[in-house]
């Protein structure tokens, strides 16, 4: 088969999976983003005089890259993982189970859609947060990679959780159980600094922070631990959760009996 | 080389219940061009046999080819020789039926197929329907979509896994004239169906699953000719003699007796006058497929309990 067929067939997979969330963006993109809005108008209010994270860093600065993170992972993760759970579901994946698409065109295709949601997300939450509080970009070459490699990492695993699961209340069981604590405790909302020695120990295990505080780093040039050490971390989780993804993929887990 | 090749394929289904055969060495070959009719009762194997073909399930012993090329390790080259429509009538409730055409074309690197898909939008009465959401649609309009969405990349074989289950008539004829003007032109036809009578009048070889198995395996003209070939109906008020219940099938009144010849016939309506039955609308006429199919059927099950 030539490259320019198996070209032409991914992009038409990653062409379906934008064009499905986009269909009911409202739901998929202006929801998120005003589900950031709210955190940041409570937790910026309420918080703003009584925590300080960064010496020349207001609270409400602090939190918009970290609420814009935790959007663009969320809903990357969100993408694949429904897309493929509805189409199991409704039976509709036999129209992809019959196509000479390769692993790597669904794994190119599912996780570049869930990059482009997140991304999206990211962006709209970034554009109205920046209303809220002064936001400069002082190392920007750290935001886009780990925007990219977040996105792609939790696209990927939003590819696992919805070849996993069978049913909605095992995706929604991956979603609440696994995804909602790994990006909650990862210093969202604080520095994990603040939190006792116990709890930081635990939060250094969570691949998460690292994407957050090298996100951060972007913006403000200070982190809580050295950018590149965030990066070999999250760069290697993807590379592993990929691995997985792409192998559950070849061999056909729970598509092809 | 056959268009497809069915080499002893196997399917054993493990669970906690123990291991369920859903096939048993199934072998035979279908030629380029041929229309060719799996029939069997429902847990046959027909459905397993077709997912081993298009991919969507895998053998655990032998292989199948599709012009020569193994569906698993060349499923790339396969899977674009095949055209499924999956009995299951599933739809992607985003798409209107343009869109969805249009993916699937893509899905196979066809791009640009508008004037195609055009074509099988009209020869499936879709046309008027092109924009329509696919939740808008009918069941048996959702049909339609189907089976243009398996033509569109035009596949050289056609495998249809029981397409007119639960569709009006007009459907059908339109079905059936496009189909078989597809093979006309040389693609070649797999097709399960419980209409029998659609597989008698479209079929040119026919084979015949029970419990994973292949019992029968013939042109469809050959299935016919050896059998009973007369067949008695009639419509009766009293109980059948018993004499008559193992030659014959009752569907609440109207009762088909089988009989090799003119001897037998009036062997049978004697008994009927000798128990005082008296048979109304009485016909006789050539066996059809679903005769055969019954014969084939109860013949495997005594050879089962022997």
């Amino acid at each position: 088969m030539s490259a320019v067929i198996v070209l032409s067939g991914t992009r038409t997979l990653l062409y379906k999976e934008v064009l499905r969330f986009w269909k009911v963006s409202f739901q998929t993109v202006a929801a998120p983003v005003l589900t950031a809005v709210l955190y940041l108008l409570i937790f910026g209010h309420v918080l703003e005089n009584r925590v300080k994270v960064f010496d020349s860093v207001g609270y409400t600065s602090f939190l918009i890259p970290g609420l814009v993170m935790m959007s663009v992972l969320q809903n990357a993760f969100a993408n694949s993982s429904s897309s493929l759970i509805q189409s199991k579901i409704t039976g509709n994946l036999v129209f992809l189970l019959v196509t000479p698409l390769s692993h790597w065109a669904w794994f190119v295709a599912y996780v570049g859609a869930s990059m482009v949601r997140g991304l999206m997300v990211g962006l709209g939450v970034l554009g109205v947060t920046l209303w809220f509080a002064p936001l400069n970009a002082v190392e920007p070459a750290w935001i886009f990679v780990f925007a990219l490699l977040g996105a792609g990492m939790l696209g990927a695993l939003g590819l696992i959780a919805g070849l996993w699961a069978e049913k909605f209340d095992q995706m929604a069981a991956f979603q609440n159980f696994i995804i909602m604590p790994m990006t909650f405790l990862s210093g969202v909302f604080y520095s994990v600094k603040s939190l006792p020695p116990l709890w930081q120990a635990v939060s250094h295990l969570n691949p998460f922070f690292y994407m957050i505080d090298g996100f951060r780093r972007g913006f403000f040039g200070v982190s809580d631990v050295s950018p590149w050490l965030s990066f070999s971390i999250v760069a290697t989780s993807f590379v592993v959760v990929s691995a997985i993804a792409l192998r559950l993929l070849a061999v056909g887990y729970k598509l092809r009996t | 080389m056959p268009a497809i090749s069915f080499q002893n394929v196997s399917k054993t289904y493990h669970s906690a219940r123990g291991d369920v055969h859903a096939l048993d060495r199934v072998s035979f070959d279908i030629a380029p061009g041929e229309f060719f009719g799996l029939l069997g009762p429902n847990g046959a194997g027909k459905t397993t046999l077709i997912s081993i073909l298009a991919g969507l399930a895998r053998a655990t012993g032998g292989r199948v080819l599709v012009h020569g090329h193994d569906v698993v390790t060349d499923y790339a080259i396969t899977r674009r020789s095949l055209g499924v429509v999956p009995q299951e009538l599933v739809f992607d409730p985003f798409f209107s039926v343009r869109e969805a055409l249009r993916i699937q074309s893509g899905y196979f690197g066809v791009r640009h197929n508008d004037a195609w898909i055009d074509e099988l939008l009209a020869n499936l009465g879709l046309a008027d329907k092109a924009n329509a959401n696919m939740r808008q649609l009918s069941g048996g309009m959702k049909r339609r979509v189907l089976v243009a969405q398996a033509l569109v990349h035009r596949p050289p074989v056609i495998v249809l896994d029981e397409p007119t289950a639960g569709v009006d008539v007009e459907l059908r004829q339109t079905l059936w004239q496009f189909i078989a003007r597809l093979n006309t032109q040389g693609h070649t036809v797999l097709l399960t169906t419980h209409y029998l009578e659609e597989a008698e009048a479209l079929c040119g070889r026919i084979a015949m699953l029970k419990q994973g198995r292949v019992v029968a395996l013939d042109r469809t003209s050959a299935l016919l000719a050896g059998t009973a070939s007369t067949m008695m109906r009639f419509k009766l008020d009293c109980a059948l003699p018993t004499s008559l219940l193992a030659q014959s099938r009752v569907i609440g009144r109207i009762v088909q007796v089988k009989a090799h010849d003119a001897t037998e016939v009036e062997q049978v309506l004697a008994t009927l006058r000798a128990a005082g039955c008296q048979p109304e609308d009485l016909e006789i006429g050539r066996a059809d497929l679903e005769d055969v199919f019954l014969e084939i059927m109860q013949g495997e099950t005594l050879k089962e309990a022997a």
